[in-house]
Parts: C-alpha cells; sequence; structure tokens
C-alpha cells in the first residue's frame, strides 16, 4: 500500500473514491411470493453478477428456492392487479419516486396510479450502494424498463396460453391483455391469479424507445401531493412509536478531541433519564425532549483537545499538505503541456479557491431505533441504507440479517430512541463539501485555439476534471490531501469546483483573446452536445447583450458531468458604491438525454441553480482549533427568497440518448456563470468561491 | 409539579403538563402528534414551524407554551376543512410548489398569514414577507406562483 493510501482515508460518503458495492440478497422466493401473495414478479440481474457467474445470457426460469444474490430490481404484478415495483434507492426530495413510477407504468401499459413504488427498506428492497453520484435515472430505468416489460411479456404469454393463439398477434394495455382478431380480453388482475410465476432476466434485453413512451416524458406531478400540503407526510423526525424516548449525545468539544473524565451522576439520578456510556460514546434517553437535553446539560465531560488549523490559513494548508504530487493514477495527461505553452501566442496562469460548504438541509439528520428480540431496526433518511446497515451491524456485532435500515421518504419490545439533531449538531457533525485549491495554467493561439491546458486540483475532488473542449496538449492532476474537516457529498461536490476554475479562467482567456465569451468557446468546443447547450442558452438569454446601465454584466459557463451538459448565462447588478451583488437573470439549458418527467427536471434544474448561488454568492464554513464558528442559519447565509434570480431552464429533450441523471449537474456552470457576469460588469475578476461574502469590496 | 397549560389548537381544547418554557413546537409535535409543523432550527431563522396564533404568524420554535394558552392556535393540519383544501395548500398542489416538501408546511402557514393581512400582495409584498422561510430545495419561484395563485382564487371567492 502507497503512503498515500495510509494517510488518505475517504469518508464513507465520499463517492468519487468509493470501494465496490458487497451485494447481499438472502430473501428467498418462497418467502418473496408469502409477502406479496401470488402472481407474476420480474427480477433483473445486475450486469457484472451476470458476468461473474459465468452462465450464457437469457430468460431463465427459476429452478431452485433461492432467489439470485445480485438482483438489482423487481416487478411484481399481483391477483388483485396491483403492481409493486421494488428499489433499494432512496427518494430524498429529487422525485425519483414519480419518475421511476412512471417508467413502470409506461412499460407495463397500466395506469400511473396503480403503481406503488417500495424503497430504500433493508428487508425488501435490493441492494443498492447508495443514492448519489446521479446514478439513479440511468441504472434504474433501463432496469425497469426492462423488468417491466418482461413482466408484460409473461402476462401476454398467459392469455396465449389459455386463448390457444400466438402471442405476437395480442396486445397490451390499459392493464389488460387484448386480443383483437377475436375482440376477447383478459385484465392483468384475472392473467395473475392463481400464478406463482419468476422469472430473472439479464439487463439486455429491448425495451420501448422513448420516442414511444406515453406515461414516461410527461410532466407527472409528484406522487402523494396532498400528503405534503397537508403536513400529513411523515419525515424520519416525525416518527413516534409507542413508548418513544428522546436521545441526545454529548459531543466533544472540538474535532478529534477525546473525552479525559465524566461525571454523569447528576444525569442518572434524574427521574426517567437512561444514561448510555460506551468508550467514548454519552448519551441520555428521556421521555420528552425537554428532559433529554436536560440530562445531557448536567453531564459534566472534560475533553483532551487538539490544535488545529482555521481557515484563515486553509488554501496555504492544502497546497503545502497534497500528498502523491507524482501519483500517476490520478493524472491524466496527452500531447505536450510544454510544447502548447511555448507555442501559445497568448498565456494566462491562475489559482482558484473553493471554501468548505455546508449542506445546511432543512431536514436535520436523525434516526429511530429499535430493539425487538436481538435484532436492530433503524428508520433514518440516509442515502445509503445498505451501508448503514453494514455499519450498524460492524458496531453492535450482528449478523446482517438482524439489521434493517428504513428510509421513510414517507417519512416494537424495546423502547424505540428517536435521535434528532440539533441545527448546530448539523452544521458541526455531519460532513463539508471539501474545500479546494485549483491552479490553472493555458495557452491560446492568436485565433484563440487553446494550444496547452495544464489543471491541478489539491483536495475538492476528481469529478468534472477533466476539460469538455478540444486541447491537444493536457495535463490534468488530482491531488489528495489528508482531511482537514470532514468531507463527503455535496450536489454536483468536485464538479462545481472543476467547472469554477475551468470557466472562469476560460473568460479569463477569451478577454485575452479580445473574442467574445460564448464565440471563443464555441471555437474551443467539438463536443455537439457542449455546442448545443451553449447556443440554446444564448439564445433564449439574448447572448450578446449591450449593457444599458452601470453596474450591469452578463456571463456564459459551461460543462459537461455524469453524462448531462449545461450552460449557464447570468446577468448581475453591481451596486459599485454598497459592493452589493444583485443575480438578476439566470437562463439554465440543460441536456441529460431522454426527459422522463419533465416538470421534475424543471424542478431540479431550478433548484440546482438556486442552491448553487449560495455557494458561488456567500456560503462559507468558518472554522478554528477544529470548531465550527458560523453553526447557525444566522451566521451561515443561505439563498433566501431575494436572492432569487428571474430564471428560465431551457430543456434539450434527446429522445435517442439514454437518460442520464439530472441532480447535480446543473448547479456546476452558475458560480462561473455569475463570477464572470462580475467582472463583465466590473472589471474585478475574482478567483476564489464564495465570491462576495462580503460584497464586492472596491477594486 | 408544573400546572396543566390549556391549548386550542385547530378549534380542539387541550391540557398539557409541560415546563413553562418548552417551546409550542416540542408540544404540537411530541405531546398532540400534530407533526406537520417541522424543527428546522430551533433559533427562529428558518420558518418551518410556523403556526397561526391569533391569525397571526409565529414560529412556533422560539414560543413558550406559556405565551400560547389560551389563544386560538391553527397548525398546517387545521387548515383543511371537510376534506377541502384551503386555497393556498390547493394553490402549492396545483403549482407542484415544493421537492423535498420539508419546508412546505411553514410556507403555507406563513402565506395563509400573509394573504389574511395583504389579501392582493405584490410580487415584492411576498418576497418581503417569506424571506424568513428557508427552502433548500431551490424551490423559491413555484412558491411565489402558488402565492399569487392562492391570492387570486381567495379574492374571486370574496367577490
Amino acid at each position: 500500500m502507497s503512503n498515500l493510501e495510509e494517510k488518505f482515508v475517504p469518508e464513507p460518503e465520499r463517492y468519487e473514491f468509493g470501494a465496490a458495492p458487497v451485494h447481499q440478497f438472502e430473501l428467498a422466493r418462497r418467502d418473496f411470493f408469502k409477502l406479496l401473495g401470488a402472481g407474476i414478479a420480474v427480477f433483473a440481474i445486475a450486469k457484472d453478477a451476470l458476468a461473474l457467474q459465468e452462465t450464457p445470457p437469457g430468460p431463465r426460469n427459476f429452478r431452485s428456492e433461492e432467489l439470485p444474490k445480485e438482483i438489482s430490481a423487481w416487478v411484481h404484478v399481483g391477483e388483485d392487479g396491483s403492481v409493486t415495483a421494488f428499489a433499494g434507492k432512496a427518494e430524498i426530495g429529487q422525485n425519483i419516486r414519480t419518475s421511476l413510477t412512471q417508467t413502470v407504468a409506461d412499460e407495463l401499459r397500466v395506469p400511473f396510479e396503480s403503481v406503488r413504488m417500495l424503497m430504500a427498506d433493508t428487508a425488501f428492497t435490493p441492494f443498492d450502494a447508495g443514492t448519489f453520484g446521479s446514478r439513479t435515472t440511468p441504472t434504474m430505468t433501463p432496469q425497469f424498463r426492462r423488468v417491466t416489460g418482461a413482466a408484460r411479456d409473461l402476462l401476454l404469454g398467459v392469455a396465449a396460453k389459455q386463448w390457444n393463439v400466438a402471442p405476437e398477434g395480442l396486445i397490451a394495455a390499459d392493464a389488460k391483455v387484448t386480443d383483437p382478431a377475436s375482440g376477447r380480453s383478459l385484465r392483468y388482475a384475472e392473467l395473475a391469479r392463481g400464478k406463482t410465476l419468476a422469472q430473472t432476466l439479464p439487463a439486455e434485453d429491448p425495451i420501448t424507445p422513448a420516442s414511444q413512451w406515453t406515461i414516461a416524458g410527461k410532466p407527472v406531478p409528484k406522487v402523494n401531493g396532498r400528503a405534503f400540503v397537508t403536513g400529513r407526510h411523515q419525515y424520519t423526525p416525525d416518527l413516534r412509536p409507542e413508548g418513544l424516548l428522546y436521545g441526545k449525545v454529548l459531543r466533544p468539544a472540538s474535532f478529534g478531541a477525546t473525552l479525559t473524565s465524566v461525571d454523569d451522576a447528576e444525569a442518572k439520578a434524574m427521574s426517567g433519564v437512561l444514561v448510555v456510556r460506551d468508550g467514548d460514546f454519552v448519551g441520555a434517553a428521556a421521555p420528552t425532549e425537554h428532559e433529554a437535553q436536560k440530562a445531557l446539560d448536567a453531564i459534566h465531560a472534560h475533553w483532551k483537545e487538539v490544535p488545529q488549523i482555521s481557515n484563515k490559513e486553509l488554501f496555504s494548508y492544502l497546497k503545502q499538505n497534497a500528498a502523491g504530487q507524482s501519483e500517476e493514477r490520478f493524472r491524466k495527461q496527452k500531447g505536450s503541456v510544454e510544447e502548447g505553452l511555448a507555442g501559445a501566442a497568448h498565456r494566462l496562469d491562475a489559482a482558484y479557491t473553493v471554501a468548505f460548504i455546508a449542506h445546511a438541509p432543512l431536514e436535520p439528520r436523525a434516526a429511530v431505533a429499535q430493539w425487538t428480540d436481538g435484532k436492530l431496526t433503524v428508520w433514518t433518511g440516509t442515502q445509503r441504507p445498505f451501508a448503514a446497515r453494514d455499519e450498524l451491524a460492524g458496531v453492535f456485532h450482528l449478523p446482517l440479517s438482524s439489521v434493517r435500515v428504513i428510509v421513510p421518504d414517507t417519512g416494537s419490545a424495546g423502547r424505540p430512541v428517536k435521535l434528532v439533531w440539533t441545527r448546530e449538531e448539523e452544521f458541526t457533525w455531519a460532513y463539508f463539501r471539501p474545500a479546494g485549491v485549483i491552479e490553472v495554467k493555458s495557452g491560446i493561439a492568436a485565433d484563440g485555439t487553446l494550444t496547452a491546458w495544464e489543471f491541478h486540483n489539491y483536495n475538492s475532488g476528481m469529478s468534472g476534471i477533466e476539460t469538455p473542449y478540444a486541447v491537444a496538449n493536457q495535463r490534468t492532476q488530482f491531488h489528495p490531501v489528508p482531511q482537514i474537516l470532514r468531507s463527503g457529498s455535496y450536489r454536483g461536490l468536485a464538479a462545481t469546483a472543476n467547472h469554477f476554475a475551468r470557466e472562469t479562467h476560460m473568460d479569463a482567456l477569451s478577454r485575452a483573446a479580445r473574442m467574445d465569451p460564448l464565440e471563443f468557446r464555441l471555437k474551443n468546443a467539438s463536443d455537439r452536445r457542449l455546442r448545443a447547450v451553449l447556443e440554446a442558452a444564448a439564445k433564449s438569454f439574448g447572448w450578446p447583450r449591450k449593457k444599458l446601465q452601470a453596474g450591469q454584466g452578463f456571463g456564459i459557463a459551461a460543462g459537461y458531468e455524469k453524462g448531462s451538459y449545461v450552460a449557464t448565462c447570468a446577468e448581475v447588478a453591481v451596486d459599485r458604491a454598497s459592493g452589493a451583488v444583485r443575480v438578476v437573470r439566470v437562463v439554465e439549458a440543460f441536456e441529460c438525454g431522454a426527459i422522463v418527467n419533465p416538470d421534475g427536471l424543471r424542478n431540479q434544474v431550478v433548484g440546482a441553480v438556486i442552491q448553487g448561488l449560495g455557494g458561488a454568492l456567500f456560503e462559507a464554513i468558518e472554522f478554528e482549533n477544529g470548531r465550527i464558528k458560523n453553526p447557525h442559519f444566522a451566521n451561515y447565509r443561505v439563498p433566501r427568497f431575494r436572492d432569487v434570480p428571474e430564471i428560465e431552464a431551457v430543456l434539450l429533450d434527446r429522445k435517442d440518448i439514454p437518460s442520464a441523471g439530472a441532480g447535480e449537474t446543473p448547479i456546476v456552470a452558475i458560480a462561473p456563470a455569475v463570477g464572470n457576469a462580475i467582472f463583465d460588469a466590473t472589471g474585478v475578476r475574482l478567483n476564489g468561491l464564495p465570491l462576495v461574502p462580503n460584497g464586492l469590496r472596491s477594486a | 409539579m408544573t400546572k396543566p397549560i390549556e391549548l386550542d389548537v385547530n378549534d380542539k381544547r387541550y391540557q398539557v403538563k409541560y415546563p413553562p418554557d418548552t417551546p409550542l413546537l416540542n408540544v404540537l409535535r411530541d405531546e398532540l402528534g400534530l407533526t406537520g409543523s417541522k424543527y428546522g432550527c430551533g433559533e427562529g431563522q428558518c420558518g418551518a414551524c410556523t403556526v397561526l396564533i391569533g391569525g397571526a404568524p409565529r414560529r412556533s420554535c422560539q414560543i413558550p407554551v406559556s405565551a400560547a394558552a389560551g389563544k386560538p392556535i391553527t397548525t398546517i393540519e387545521g387548515l383543511e376543512k371537510d376534506g377541502r383544501l384551503h386555497p393556498v395548500q390547493q394553490a402549492f398542489l396545483d403549482a407542484g410548489a415544493f421537492q423535498c416538501a420539508y419546508c412546505t408546511s411553514g410556507m403555507i402557514m406563513s402565506s395563509v398569514g400573509l394573504l389574511q393581512t395583504n389579501p392582493n400582495p405584490s410580487q415584492a409584498d411576498i418576497v418581503q414577507y417569506l424571506q424568513g422561510n428557508i427552502c433548500r430545495c431551490g424551490t423559491h419561484p413555484r412558491i411565489l406562483d402558488a402565492v399569487r395563485q392562492a391570492a387570486k382564487i381567495m379574492q374571486e371567492r370574496v367577490r
């Protein structure tokens, strides 16, 4: 093992460096039909798992009682015609429950309302590594298409057998199979009655092309919307099982602090209070949250703290402590950067910085845990239920089969305990989007053609690190740094940092070449999908625009990440007297292949722009000696109504390209677009995120 | 022992035994099971816990339960009447004005409060009024659409 790997310990959520998933699935076939009742079921087997089995591909019927252990999705049609689809993914507001339901209804030819999607319950849903990296749509949509298509074929086969006709002439529609020759029809419910038919299939069978979708591709509102506007929808913090106790955890005084002594006598003496101690862990539980907090306050602890850096010396620290300067696996290159630079008409060196920021989800992390006969059930809002199960089994020394993790997007024996993080805990003990330093060295020819591109990212990650522009000579390198603050997933995590540096740099190069920023990008973009989003955004924005008043400025940025393309135009208004910067208008063009739900997609794009404005303009975590100095909404500013510009989302629907995820890429271009617009307005080039935490200081 | 406190929530009367300085939000959620009002920050900064007290929107995480005694309190659960959604609820539903929807209860309660005092708000009025409500999914434009739509419907009903 290299020195780097010893020093660099990735957080489990830091998916860029994550390990391959371990497949686990233990539900036997008889249990499956016992659980769901008789009917017809089709299971998809993960492609790589099939290869491992060394069996020839093609549909197979069950012979044994055991289901394969590598199932990735399944669909069941019950004797009452009810359709249940199972996915290990979690609904986290990205509306995936709705779009997957659309896909199943579309392929099975049943009404949208008749499909129930069971998600993220380790006891009943297929193994899943987690809901992150915009992987749900590209992986789950084709799998559900295939299993559902196969279920439809099974139903057609049952009808054909019953009528003694060839299945090819039959039509599946409106939850029935019809024989156009005779006019007779049978409902799916009738066909499934008394059957326990199960089939597995490899994930390569043909599916309905996007051009023939009827339910998918349409704007279907969020499933169960009424429960959200009436307050009936239950999130994890809302669960109140019988006999519930409220838990509180004693937090260390600072990151890395170790417990030297603890006096819990006073807390233990309180009526109804339970104090739990195990190693460094100290917690209290009580029948009300108020009592639990009082008990926690009565526990007196001493901590040994360790001195740590502050945000003031963050960026120099990152540069000085980068490991693996020569690690080849983190480097990509082609041509000769040195030659490209030598022949350039203009050269530009610049460094960019990105602060740590917090997710600050409005719903704080929470869990309810309950022991029953030595088994543990945990309800929690994780994006990785199977990993949470494995971790719980490890911590409590239990077999995996004794731990069940359920993610309520809808949101008994031993007394259940609920723990809801306070806002301060959320800001302190969650994980942050990693900070980073990015250095770029580049050269262009006199006509604006990029001749050299060298890009070094320190700490913030590899996603989106490669330039989507055509450059003959390039070198790209990621430099990991041992963790300063816990770092983990964030919408568009590293891609946001890499796009900020790249697209700010591209803007500066366009100025050096005395070219329009759009024209400069198009000159260097050979990727047609990249050109298409740039042109679409520019057209709707009205690029190039004339400045009509002082302080007005326009910026553009674009990029590619996780199978989808984005281009963003921004207009800003800068008041030089006060330094106030307002984003007035944003047009964002986005293309992620075939659109599954245009309404949900529009929400994702607009939402990403607004969330991205926070990190672009003012969000930054301040820290010192292992303490977070701004762990409240009062001193950690997130976007509010007044910060929201007029936003137009231009969605390009490419029915000929498989659907990619859309949760993340729409966030990556907003920060550079705004920064470039500020430069256009003022001539001040800002190379650090956030751009204007205290307004624009006079240049 | 603490004295029972009388609460009038959604036209129902309750007697609760809680220390008087307990935030109203905790009592609504943990004692009365009205979990539609959300904990977002406990600091009056996010608006997720907004309820109406005497018709005015208040941050229930900042109101001691004793201070709410005897006053008419409306939570998100009390807006629906006889299976009919309040026009603001209906407008949020129609506009698809939520993603994770954790902020939705507070947004709706604040908006109901706004429309009671200002039945025909301008865009700037709505922005100003909802400034204290945080949405982290970035659904703001649709929320503004929903409030404008609700205002229109409510005005038509009055006529």
